[in-house]
């Protein structure tokens, strides 16, 4: 491991860190659309006015996520060139058109339609206006689309040939754009997107209702967030069993990894928590349930499981990463369907919005989401190493000649500029999910002492500090 | 069979035009924006460009996207040239992009985002001369990759496009609050837009006389029998149109600078254009040997013969939402 920093491994680190920080803000963003489609639809149906307000509090959320995400995002178009450079002559003519059609569909509807929908509910009307943010939402999931088959394709490269430049040039595109491990990532992508952003709905939710019972759109949030919660965990615990089930047929060794199976069985124990030591080969210190991996896997008691063993060395990716990021997805994965079960439980006895220790259960639970779409991504993108194109293109081999002074300093610049601009970003949000929507804050009249004590002082909001936070909003 | 690679650097071509015209005045007015005071000011000419400054950027977007989906090569060589200079204008973009609607959350730390809007757009724009005049001059390849040193984009001449491309955005800003503006700011901004004017002006003459200094090619282009003779209407067309624009300055006529200003742009484009025809990267790699695959740009093509025309219609009508003189109340 002399050469752990060296310019390919800083490149890495560096691609890394801008698509880790990238990543969480599209995740959010993505639900959220969506959110605000439900949100404002259900106002012009019911015409009830507590969707409205809801739909003004968590548009504005959406804009400060959405702008860091735009942000963010610009940098990656840029990291292919700058420091992947040989990957992207060699890939260019199959991914790049890819990507063409994200910008062409899905990035020009976002933007051109989320200037209508942020600002012009006054100048188009209600119908064009929930056109316009329907528009948004569809240009989010287009762009899942598009950069989900990209990432897809270079997991489970099809459709493909190589031409005399050494670069691979298509052959079909239907089979490259839906190659075998794109509808399993993508159902399971766009699914973690909405439950984060249920999550952190529900969070917010909760938190209002620790400090204050009587509030209309807490309890809304609370409510959305758990139907979301008990449909869609269960149905992501089953669209993830079935992208692993993908990844086995066309990618062994990341699950050899995530299962930290280093020999090959028949009828391979599930480990539940070990330590895989990559020098000696072995997953020590094993807590494992026999021969249950190979039924989840296989679904047969005596299944054949490939082990690491069966790949060089050189060929196998760092295992402990993969590892445990898969536990700690899995983990909190299953801990949000317990929540939206225990949710479902607390609404059919009619105590959803009057159980204190829920609504705590409810706001711990509200970064989980990003958690877990963080340990997700690193399962599937560690555990694609060291390929860039798996079986076909190594990471080393896909660097830019680029110098390490280069790299470092630039990897030391985007650390810093993430940190503190995103760093703002994080706590303006926090600011905000500390507001009740407008038109929903207690009247001055009942701003009384007796109220104001809620179950979690140190962090019940002061109305004074309200006010004054209140003043330089007016008018906007 | 059709030059699907001429069609896509023409495509390619006018999409960073469309991005250099669009981002440009929205990046100007954050170079303008230290000049205007708290309040009122500042608020207006944030207004006039907040619903729209995203949809302009995404075309720089296109522009990274499309060059690696239709040259790949000349992005993998183009991207470790610069590698410098883009990444101080990809921080400068987060900079001034997250202003947006940080200033409007914290009001106790608003002077700073609008001091993080100014650099971060000041930044972008200057980097962006600075890598246009780098391209211009070219760079140095061997084998597929860029094979220059780290530092070889900081030249007297590229220095002086990146001060170039700073005025002339911040042309194109003035101008345009100049339309979206009224009273105080209005009075302000014309004030800025006469030497801005004059500036650009001085800079197009510079820049148009060393860039034939710099290659044989270029000079033999511009001046050789008959080029000369189809081209001197370029030049002239440029003084002409510079006066229209001083003019139009001095007498107020609201509509017109704004328009005359993406004149200029687009003639001091479609110059850049007869110098540098048919490289991607100049003087080294034509756009031929460059291009993708001919299946990847028919491909690609098919979606944007439907996508960039319906594109061109929904950006056109948000701007139409948004027609009018900006205010300070148009935040939600």
């Amino acid at each position: 491991m002399t050469e752990l920093f060296d310019a390919t491994m800083l490149a890495r680190v560096q691609f890394a860190f801008t698509v880790a920080f990238h990543i969480v803000f599209p995740a959010f963003t993505i639900g959220l659309a969506s959110y605000l489609a439900v949100l404002e639809g259900l106002w012009l149906y019911t015409g009830r006015d507590a969707y409205i307000r809801l739909f003004r509090y968590w548009m504005k959320i959406f804009a400060v996520v959405f702008g860091m995400g735009v942000v963010s995002g610009i940098v990656m178009s840029y990291q292919f060139g700058t420091n992947w450079s040989v990957f992207s002559d060699k890939a260019g003519s199959v991914i790049g058109p890819l990507l063409g059609y994200e910008v062409l569909s899905a990035f020009f509807l976002e933007a051109g339609f989320l200037g209508i929908m942020l600002f012009g509910m006054n100048r188009v009307g209600k119908k064009l206006h929930f056109t316009a943010t329907l528009v948004v939402a569809a240009g989010t999931l287009f762009s899942a689309f598009w950069i989900l088959s990209v990432n897809s394709w270079m997991q489970t490269p099809t459709g493909y040939a190589l031409n005399e430049a050494g670069q691979y040039i298509p052959a079909d595109w239907f089979e490259i754009v839906f190659n075998p491990s794109f509808p399993y990532r993508l159902v399971h992508m766009v699914l973690a997107a909405y439950l984060t952003t249920a999550f952190v709905v529900g969070a917010v939710g909760a938190w209002h209702l620790l400090k204050d019972k009587t509030r209309e759109t807490p309890k809304i949030m609370l409510s959305m967030a758990m139907w979301m919660a008990v449909i869609v965990a269960p149905l992501q615990i089953l669209a993830g069993d079935m992208h692993g089930l993908n990844t086995l047929e066309h990618q062994p060794a990341k699950v050899a990894a995530m299962e930290g199976h280093f020999e090959s069985y028949d009828g391979a124990p599930l480990i539940l928590f070990g330590w895989p030591d990559m020098e000696e080969e072995e997953t020590k210190y094993a807590v494992e349930i026999p021969k249950l991996g190979s039924m989840i896997l296989t679904h047969d008691w005596d299944g054949h499981i490939k082990g690491l063993k069966e790949w060089a060395p050189e060929d196998r990716p760092f295992v402990p990463i993969v590892f445990w990021s898969f536990r700690v997805m899995v983990g909190l994965g299953f801990l949000m369907a317990f929540t939206g079960l225990v949710g479902l439980v607390l609404r059919l006895r009619g105590k959803l919005y009057d159980c204190p220790l829920f609504h705590r259960l409810a706001v711990l639970m509200g970064p989980t989401g990003f958690i877990c779409v963080l340990a997700g991504w690193i399962v599937t993108e560690v555990g694609r190493q060291p390929w860039t194109i798996y079986g076909l293109l190594r990471t080393g081999d896909s660097v830019s000649p680029v110098d390490l002074p280069a790299v470092s300093t630039s990897l030391a610049q985007f650390a810093v500029v993430y940190f503190i601009v995103f760093g703002f970003g994080v706590y303006y949000l926090f600011r905000m999910f500390a507001k009740l929507p407008k038109g929903d804050e207690p009247q001055p009249v009942d701003r009384s002492p007796i109220r104001a004590a809620g179950t979690t002082p140190a962090m019940a909001v002061n109305p004074d500090a309200m006010i004054k936070d209140k003043k330089p909003e007016g008018g906007k | 069979m059709l030059d699907l690679a001429f069609i896509w650097a023409m495509l390619l071509a006018v999409a960073i035009l469309v991005y250099v015209i669009l981002d440009g005045f929205d990046l100007g007015v954050g170079i303008l924006f230290p000049f205007l005071n708290k309040g009122k000011e500042r608020d207006v000419a944030m207004s006039s460009i907040a619903p729209v400054w995203d949809g302009n950027e995404t075309w720089l977007v296109l522009g990274g996207g499309g060059l690696f989906a239709a040259f790949p090569l000349a992005y993998a060589v183009l991207m470790p040239a610069f590698y410098t200079p883009i990444i101080i204008m990809l921080l400068g973009l987060i900079f001034r992009g997250v202003a947006f609607e940080f200033r409007w959350r914290d009001p106790a730390h608003q002077k700073a985002w609008d001091y993080s809007f100014a650099l971060g757009s000041v930044g972008a724009a200057l980097c962006q001369g600075i890598i246009l005049g780098a391209f211009i001059q070219g760079i140095a390849v061997e084998d597929r990759a860029y094979a220059g040193g780290w530092f070889d984009w900081i030249t007297p001449f590229s220095l002086v496009t990146g001060v170039a491309l700073v005025i002339g955005y911040a042309l194109l800003g003035a101008c345009w609050l100049i339309l979206k503006s009224e009273d105080g700011l209005q009075d302000k901004v014309y004030r800025f837009a006469l030497p801005l004017a004059l500036g650009m002006l001085l800079f197009i003459a510079a820049v148009s006389l060393w860039t034939p200094m710099l290659s044989e090619e270029i000079s033999g282009r511009w001046f050789r029998w008959p080029n000369i003779a189809i081209l001197w209407p370029v030049p002239v067309l440029v003084a002409g149109l510079g006066l229209l624009l001083l003019w139009s300055i001095r007498t107020r006529r609201e509509k017109l600078p704004f328009p005359l200003a993406l004149g200029l742009f687009l003639l001091s484009y479609i110059g850049l254009g007869i110098s540098l025809y048919p490289y991607v990267v100049p003087r080294q790699i034509t756009l031929w040997e460059a291009a993708a695959d001919h299946s990847s740009l028919a491909f690609m093509l098919a979606g944007a013969v439907i996508l960039l025309p319906l594109i061109l219609a929904y950006t056109g009508y948000a701007y139409w939402v948004f027609r009018g003189k900006a205010s300070e109340e148009d935040h939600y």
